[in-house]
């Protein structure tokens, strides 16, 4: 019973820090004046804008982590059959940048994009100035940031499987393909997963990479809330609460479906 | 020789990694539907031999045939060998159908046919009605008959067993050594059986291979391996023994311990040393004034079906195994029956290393550590010669008191001391002491300056022709 006590400290954690800051993006989205109304909350999602902004978010984070996963499943599968000096030396080169500040990273790759490849190839105009340049520079920026959320859990998985499982499958008579179709890759489902859930989940949030590379005027849902929440009136408020909402929703429902796909033996591997 | 009976011939293969010798020379054949296995402690080779059959590892020389074909390079899934692996390795991912299925699914056979040959499998395993069941719902026993299983449903040529029993208790153990020798029977697979249990390997086996230090020891019937041990080694691995050094005066007649017996062993020629064994079943308790050996009971433990005994004749304890009690510190009498004796050819096991020579320094260098050493006036510095130390005069002292130091490796009663074999830097030496040593045992070593005998390193012949005469196999 005495135990119980020290489960104190984090519920007044979780009360003062998730628990009232969810209750206050609640009232800012269905509060007006003081008075409890729907009004605000369906005229927002209702406008047009939300949604094509909500979509090209989607379609980016979507990308990014498909990227990321062909990136760097092959990536992590070299590193865990890699002595594991070797790996650990390599690894620690792909996390290097990540220890770094990521606003600084950002910066310094629209530094690339802006100065450093215009200048060193003597091209007038920089990817951005492209038609959908843009969109490829966010992209391309997303993948690098994100890219070692991807690596790290699908080497954790792929390092711990038992290697005697892949002579297993030599040995009943499968070539190197089979073996890693039928073998390695179900049972890296559960690194995938976190793999996925570690890369989408921010690149759907994202607002600094588009807003800096994007110099100011290519945006994504993240920077939509930004712009509610810092246009300084009480009605911006609410604006960014509902948006707040709806990503919390589509979060929600994309890790639940994610876990699915996890513990689902039943529907057995991916193939 | 009739080699179409040979299905599997393993010609002069050795392996080693980086200059560790895992196999030194195998030569041995594997005859269509026997029961082989590959007997030894923890690092003797026999997994590396098996799984160089298997395909994962590749020889470092020597030719590996099947039916007459070599396939050292053949990949292992282009191979009719299937194996069971130590810790099973079932695909976590699969249920039991699944696992079992994995090599037909493979190889497209037709669905039908898959279900028909799962079924008929999980029969001979005693798992029918376990389709669905998932692998981390099975008992170690359960996982055991579905590795089992999944390799034969493909139907090898060879099946290869890697230590499978090991995870088990007592009871299932024995249990599943009876059902692989049945299933072996009924399938008229020829399985190669990894173990360092040589109860179990005694049990299944129609061969056994006995190895240490990747060499082959010994290759015979379970019954021959354990009544004619060829060695010291044998002797002892297999079956508990008294291994006492001995000299055979004429045919038929050996002084073991300053007492004449008689045996049936010939042909070794008039004193010569020998070693001799004899198994603790095979020795009598009897009135001390009935026999012409006698000594005191040192101590008596029960084992179940019999007390082990140890009785000390003065300078030699005997180990009995007897129904028979006898109280601790009376007096018996020993007998051993002529056929009880099993003489044995004397391994001489000297260290011979090669040793560099400072004459100025009076001293010679082995494993990198200088040893005073008298009559180098013959010599130039730095001139490799061949050394050769008797293990009666390699001193065995703790760490601190020598400059060469090494871990035990393996300890061997002989009957009046134990012969223990260090494991240096470099090489492995051997020495006879009185007292028992752990494995692992960090010990330093000491030699006499006067003990140690120089050849000068002219013809390497000699030792090349020593190391050839390997073990091979009767018909």
């Amino acid at each position: 019973m005495k135990r119980k006590f020290f489960a104190y400290p984090y519920i007044v954690w979780m009360i003062l820090f998730i628990a009232v800051p969810m209750l206050f993006i609640f009232y800012y989205a269905f509060n007006v004046d003081g008075t409890w109304t729907t009004e605000r909350f369906l005229s927002t999602i209702s406008d047009k804008d939300t949604w094509s902004v909500l979509w090209r978010s989607i379609v980016m984070a979507f990308e990014t982590t498909a990227i990321c996963l062909l990136l760097g499943y092959p990536i992590a599968y070299i590193l865990s059959n890699m002595k594991k000096s070797v790996a650990g030396f390599i690894s620690i080169l792909f996390f290097v940048p990540m220890w770094m500040n990521f606003v600084l990273r950002t910066y310094a790759w629209s530094a690339i994009i802006e100065y450093a490849i215009p200048d060193l190839f003597h091209v007038e105009n920089t990817l951005t100035d492209l038609p959908g340049g843009k969109t490829i520079a966010v992209l391309l920026v997303m993948v690098y940031d994100f890219l070692p959320f991807m690596i790290m859990p699908l080497y954790n998985t792929l390092s711990k499987m038992d290697k005697s499982l892949i002579e297993a499958s030599r040995d009943l008579g499968a070539d190197g393909l089979t073996t890693f179709l039928r073998v390695v890759l179900p049972l890296s489902v559960p690194g995938i997963v976190s793999g996925i859930t570690m890369v989408f989940v921010p690149s759907i949030t994202a607002f600094t990479v588009p807003e800096l590379i994007g110099n100011g005027d290519y945006s994504l849902y993240g920077n939509k809330i930004e712009q509610a929440f810092k246009s300084g009136n009480i009605s911006g408020y609410s604006v960014g609460s509902t948006l707040s909402i709806v990503l919390l929703i589509l979060v929600i429902i994309s890790t639940v479906i994610m876990n699915r796909f996890d513990k689902d033996k039943e529907g057995g591997s991916i193939l | 020789m009739e080699s179409s009976k040979h299905l599997i011939e393993l010609v002069d293969i050795s392996k080693d990694y980086n200059g560790d010798v895992a196999l030194d020379h195998i030569n041995l054949y594997i005859n269509d539907g026997e029961f082989l296995t590959l007997l030894g402690p923890s690092g003797c080779g026999k997994t590396t031999m098996l799984r160089i059959i298997a395909g994962f590892i590749t020889p470092s020389s020597g030719m590996l045939k099947m039916n007459g074909v070599d396939i050292a390079k053949v990949p292992p899934h282009k191979r009719e060998i299937n194996t069971v692996f130590q810790k099973y390795a079932l695909f976590p991912h699969l249920n039991v159908f699944d696992n079992i299925a994995f090599g037909l699914k493979i190889k497209k056979t037709p669905k039908a046919q898959i279900k028909e040959k799962v079924e008929k499998m999980l029969k001979l395993v005693n798992l029918e009605g376990y389709e669905k069941r998932w692998i981390d719902q099975l008992s170690g026993g359960q996982q055991q008959r579905v590795a089992i299983a999944r390799a034969l449903v493909n139907e090898p040529k060879i099946l290869l067993l890697d230590e499978p029993l090991g995870a088990l208790d007592l009871k299932l153990r024995q249990e599943m050594q009876v059902e692989l020798k049945r299933m072996q029977r009924q399938l008229g697979i020829t399985f190669v059986y990894v173990t360092h249990d040589q109860e179990e390997a005694l049990t299944m086996s129609d061969t056994i291979v006995v190895m240490k230090d990747g060499v082959i020891q010994q290759i015979g019937k379970p019954t021959d391996i354990y009544n004619e041990p060829k060695n010291p080694f044998v002797a002892d691995f297999i079956g508990e023994s008294n291994i006492v050094p001995g000299l055979m005066l004429e045919d038929y007649k050996v002084r073991m311990n300053g007492v004449v017996y008689r045996c049936v062993d010939a042909g070794f020629g008039k004193n010569v040393e020998v070693d001799a064994v004899v198994r603790p079943e095979d020795i009598d308790i009897v009135p001390p004034e009935k026999s012409k050996v006698s000594g005191t009971v040192a101590s008596v433990v029960f084992m179940g079906v019999h007390y082990e005994i140890c009785v000390d004749c003065g300078g030699y304890e005997w180990v009995v195994h007897t129904t028979d009690y006898a109280a601790v510190g009376s007096r018996v009498g020993i007998a051993i029956p002529p056929d009880a004796i099993h003489i044995m050819k004397k391994t001489r096991s000297n260290n011979i290393f090669d040793a560099e020579v400072w004459p100025g320094d009076g001293a010679i260098y082995i494993d990198d550590v200088a040893f005073p050493c008298d009559g180098l006036e013959a010599y130039e510095n730095k001139e490799i010669a061949i050394v050769s130390i008797a293990p009666e005069n390699v001193h065995l002292v703790a760490p601190q008191d020598a400059k060469l130091t090494g871990t035990v490796k393996a300890c061997m009663f002989l009957g009046t001391h134990y012969e223990i074999t260090v494991s240096c830097e470099e090489n492995d030496w051997i020495a006879h002491s009185q007292d028992f040593m752990e494995d692992g045992e960090e010990v330093g070593i000491l030699v006499d300056p006067d003990k140690m005998e120089l050849t000068k390193k002219e013809d390497d012949e000699s030792e090349e022709t020593e190391k050839s005469e390997s073990v091979t196999r009767e018909e």
